[in-house]
């Protein structure tokens, strides 16, 4: 099958081209000259549109086992292709928790049977993330994680979480940290500042992050070993790990399309789709979190899907549940804040939602290349919509970007060479 | 006219929305003393009074408005209520909206409760306290007790003392007073001041003296102890001494200045006893303005105008 006359982006620049793919994998990329190879049956004719190599979700909430109300794994797989992701890496909070090779494979029969996008599950560090012993680290990475995370908090013995990172690098695994002191965050649900005076919710001081951002570092330096940053929002963050990366520390992070897009204006009227963890900044924060993007400092963009059912969110904004929908809109809302507003080319554009994630967690794909797995993500880039969490496919509907118009829609999301998104799926 | 269903708080209404409640107010207050306790101006209304919190005067003062008049009144506590097995909040407003209640007054312990619930239900929701957001009606209380006292409460200068961080009472009166026309102060020790009231107008003093300078109000704070958990200061002895108030303090305000404090008060912590029960004490006033005010906003929220 070949995509014909698409603008290709590749790792150093974009190509007019057409993309030959045969038996999943890419077996050529010819620039066009003058006019396009003829379109042959099954051939695709991408004038017009943008060829990425498939985008990659490395942190991302599909609730099964356990909490099938809010999402199960063929809804979350649905919602990936949808949003362009040829692979996402889902965490362990689950019940029962991943934390033993069991429910990895059952996570991973149940991605093949899904058949869209290929599903990597974390492990969890704890047993049951309960703080304690180690997890069937080993055991688990026989049945196919690819990282280990406490997600959703921090492990809060020191040097529990340091025998983690040497345990796990026994076997290849990385720990991405959700960094969070709980003690100092002491039930905030929204960042401390200007709108939780506002509105009285209570806040959290970007140190309850930062501490833990530092604590991770300083292990990752002490022991020679890289550690990955989830989900950084705070500026002080940013510079916390741009500082270790100076040094030579072996740290990589992550942000999400809300921090980028978002400040912390928009808890003010107690919509509780905005509660996220950590919490939506100020202004100063989110252009800190750009800036990291843009230098390499932040690695890459992760949605941190987290569905909800609406019981979970229609209540008492203290109450409602942490986060976000994010996997139909992060294409859109990353292009439209990165490239759009902020100049980014489209290559770093792909480094950051796809190539850097292949590489911190040694994926396959990541880049349009001869010989690599023909997983692509094409989109027609000049295409402006609004966004309706009504039309998700996934189960959870929360996002606090309803109504918000964006560029860039999602035409075809093509795995190991075949359609699983699009017209022709 | 107050042409709004609900009462959430002072941060939406115009200034001549709380003007127009503390006029009817006066009115209200001027009739209570009077000994008129007999108004119909409800008759026939429901009013369901409905507790998430522990509070005696604030309820037992809306319960007091609403009878006075003529309204039938149901009370609700957290404690006897289907709260404890596990209904939502939203579900019980559709339960109370079901039986044809015109007010609900809510209290609630966290933020935003009373907005949640008012989206939900078609009658009208007065918010009595809803965690660290609002008290509207506490404030209003206050203000009809300044007004009163001094005839105005453009050009006065109030100073907020005490646990301002936990305090709804400290932010709605911020909000209504800066639309008054007043001049507010704060002080409070920093484990106890939040970001950002000084972005909503207020002064943020440097010490108690500072504050009081030529204030006309000195507005006490209750320390709300089952909130002192972590830390904020080492005992009551020691904020009693660098951060209440007592005659030494009062001195530094201006002549006629007076004391307030919504009650209940921890005498000795915030204010001392001598300041509670002295001369510009108007602590028992604010009692009597609190069921005038709330007669007030309740009559208003129905469309009514009389009094």
């Amino acid at each position: 099958m070949k995509f014909l006359n698409a603008d290709v982006v590749l790792k150093d620049k974009v190509l007019r081209a057409d993309v030959t793919v045969e038996g999943g994998k890419i077996v050529s990329v010819d620039p066009v000259k003058g006019t396009s190879a003829r379109a042959g049956k099954g051939d695709i004719d991408c004038t017009g549109l943008t060829v990425f190599a498939g985008l990659i979700d490395m942190h991302v909430h599909l609730r099964d086992p356990g909490f099938e109300k809010k999402e199960d794994i063929a809804s979350g797989a649905r919602a990936a292709v949808k949003g362009g992701f040829t692979q996402i890496c889902c965490m362990p909070n689950t019940k029962p928790v991943i934390d033993n090779k069991v429910v990895v494979t059952y996570i991973k029969a149940k991605a093949k049977e899904a058949d869209l996008c290929k599903i990597h599950p974390i492990g969890a560090i704890t047993e049951g993330q309960n703080g304690e012993n180690l997890s069937a680290i080993g055991g688990m990475k026989e049945a196919g994680i690819v990282a280990l995370s406490e997600d959703g908090k921090s492990v809060v013995n020191t040097k529990l979480m340091a025998n983690a990172m040497l345990y796990g690098a026994d076997f290849g695994l990385k720990c991405l940290c959700h960094c969070e002191d709980r003690e100092l965050a002491d039930g905030g649900v929204v960042h401390e500042g200007y709108y939780s005076t506002l509105t009285g919710l209570k806040g959290s001081i970007r140190a309850a992050e930062d501490v833990i951002i530092a604590r991770e570092i300083c292990l990752a330096e002490s022991l020679s070993l890289p550690v990955h940053i989830c989900h950084v929002s705070t500026y002080s963050g940013v510079e916390l790990v741009r500082e270790a990366k100076r040094r030579g520390v072996r740290v990589t992070a992550e942000t999400c399309p809300h921090y980028i897009t978002l400040t912390d204006e928009v808890i003010k009227d107690f919509d509780t789709n905005t509660k996220v963890n950590p919490p939506i900044r100020e202004e100063r924060d989110r252009l800190a979190l750009i800036e990291g993007l843009r230098d390499g400092t932040i690695d890459c963009i992760v949605t941190d899907h987290a569905p909800h059912h609406y019981d979970d969110k229609h209540v008492e904004y203290a109450l409602a549940a942490f986060g976000t929908s994010g996997l139909e809109t992060s294409f859109a809302l990353t292009y439209t804040q990165l490239v759009r507003e902020n100049g980014f080319p489209l290559t770093q554009l792909s480094a950051l939602m796809s190539g850097n994630p292949a590489s911190i967690l040694g994926l396959e794909g990541g880049e349009i290349t001869v010989g690599a797995c023909a997983d692509l993500t094409i989109a027609d880039l000049n295409k402006k919509w609004t966004i309706d969490p009504a039309k998700f496919l996934s189960k959870g509907k929360n996002t606090p970007f309803g109504g918000r118009e964006v560029y860039g829609e999602v035409k075809y999301t093509v795995v190991d060479g075949k359609i699983k998104y699009g017209e022709r799926a | 006219m107050i042409e709004r269903k609900d009462l959430l708080g002072l941060l939406q209404p115009r200034r001549e929305e709380i003007e127009e409640i503390l006029d009817l107010g006066l009115k209200m207050k001027a009739r209570l003393r009077a000994g008129d306790k007999s108004l119909d101006i409800l008759r026939g209304k429901t009013v369901t009074t409905l507790f998430y919190e522990n509070s005696t005067r604030t309820r037992c003062s809306f319960e007091l408005a609403a009878k006075y008049l003529g309204a039938h009144v149901v009370n609700i506590s957290a404690q006897s209520s289907s709260v404890q097995k596990g209904e939502s909040l939203v579900d019980t407003g559709k339960t109370l909206d079901a039986m044809k209640n015109d007010f609900i007054v809510i209290r609630h312990p966290l933020a935003g409760a009373p907005k949640l619930l008012a989206e939900t239900v078609k009658a009208h929701v007065v918010n009595a306290g809803d965690g660290m957001n609002e008290h509207p009606s506490q404030a209003l209380l206050d203000f009809l007790t300044m007004k009163e006292h001094f005839g105005r409460i453009g050009g006065l200068k109030v100073a907020i003392l005490g646990d301002i961080r936990h305090s709804r009472v400290a932010k709605s009166n911020l909000y209504g007073l800066k639309k008054l026309g007043a001049e507010v102060r704060m002080f409070a020790p920093a484990t106890l001041m939040p970001i950002g009231l000084d972005r909503m107008g207020a002064k943020i003093c440097a010490s108690r003296e500072e504050a009081a300078d030529g204030a006309d109000v000195i507005m006490g704070l209750r320390i709300q102890l089952e909130r002192q958990k972590g830390g904020n200061f080492p005992s009551l002895g020691e904020y009693a001494k660098f951060y209440g108030a007592d005659e030494s303090l009062l001195r530094h305000a201006g002549k006629g200045a007076i004391v307030m404090h919504p009650g209940p008060v921890n005498r000795g912590v915030e204010l001392s006893s001598e300041l509670v029960d002295g001369d510009a004490s108007r602590i028992e006033d604010q009692v009597l303005s609190g069921v005038a005010v709330r007669m007030a906003i309740l009559t208003l929220l129905e469309g009514g105008t009389h009094a």
